[in-house]
């Protein structure tokens, strides 16, 4: 349509655009492509439909909730701590949570250092202990700052740190996945394993938050 | 194993057309190795339906945030740390 069609186009609106409206079920290329993809898997033998719907049956049954036990061991049982911190992935296999084909180093969040993470290339995420990853995390907009002003973007979701307090930022962009282990918050020392799971985040666990008492 | 944790390395300034797992903003650029991971698939074979292998031996590499960024505005000693695979890194130094 020209400028001038449009200017002759009578603007009362009792019908449709096709194409300007998005239709939020529409099937998008790659929405296309993974279904082509999938069909094709499950024609040829190599993954039957069963597989592909345990499979994302098992991945919506992850939450943070997982991750938070994992903390709230590791600051409650000083052994366990260090095995998470030696060997992420058989420490989190010892509660049951299986990482599959990555490998989980998990990040001590301390004094001087405070561990932040990304995945610059895409949005892996260790999902296996935090489910899905939220909308942010995947956006072009966090992958692109976290990495080159991680500090502003730590004060947007209202994380200040102290100027001598080093931050690592972390992008994850091959085979492993990471998570932080956040330092527990003063004034919770005593409490139990189950208190203190409630107060351990999805984000305090990226890094781009603190877990408060 | 061919680097020790602790060497100085520089991630090729390289451009290879394809699927790449070496981001573009840490090429040329150096660090230190942060840790060993272990031997993986090549993803580069992977992505176009080989078999990955040879295995390629993955570091981390922590590199200051300074060395990335010149007008970088936080603390000099804060860090990015990312995982390169062996073929992408060169040792530099005395040693």
């Amino acid at each position: 349509m020209t400028t001038d069609e449009r200017g002759t186009h009578d603007h009362g609106h009792d019908h449709d655009h096709p194409g300007t409206t998005p239709d939020a079920n529409e099937t998008g290329y790659y929405e296309l492509m993974a279904e082509a993809m999938k069909e094709l898997l499950i024609e040829k033998g190599v993954v039957s439909a069963d597989d592909v719907r345990r499979n994302l049956e098992f991945l919506d049954s992850r939450d943070p909730a997982e991750g938070a036990r994992i903390i709230a061991r590791a600051w409650t049982d000083e052994d366990f701590k260090k095995r998470l911190l030696e060997d992420g992935t058989k420490a989190v296999g010892e509660m049951g949570f299986p990482m599959g084909d990555a490998v989980l180093i998990v990040v001590e969040n301390t004094d001087d250092v405070h561990n932040m993470i990304v995945c610059t290339l895409c949005s892996c995420y260790p999902r296996t202990v935090l489910g899905l990853p939220p909308d942010w995390y995947k956006s072009k907009s966090y992958r692109a700052r976290a990495v080159v002003e991680p500090r502003s973007v730590l004060k947007e979701f209202g994380t200040e740190l102290p100027d001598d307090k080093t931050v690592r930022v972390h992008d994850s962009n091959a085979d492993m996945r990471y998570l932080v282990l956040p330092e527990q918050p003063e004034g919770t020392e005593g409490w139990s394993a189950e208190q203190l799971t409630a107060i351990v985040t999805r984000d305090a666990m990226v890094g781009v938050t603190l877990p408060q008492a | 194993m061919m680097f020790s944790v602790g060497d100085r390395v520089r991630i090729k300034d390289s451009h290879p057309p394809g699927h790449r797992r070496t981001p573009y903003y840490v090429r040329g650029k150096t660090g230190v190795v942060e840790r060993y991971c272990g031997d993986f698939k090549n993803p580069e074979e992977l992505a176009y339906g080989f078999d990955g292998t040879p295995k390629r031996e993955l570091y981390r590499v922590r590199i200051t945030q300074t060395e990335l960024w010149p007008d970088y505005e936080g603390s000099d000693s804060d860090t990015l740390d990312l995982e390169i695979y062996d073929h992408w890194l060169e040792k530099i130094g005395g040693q």
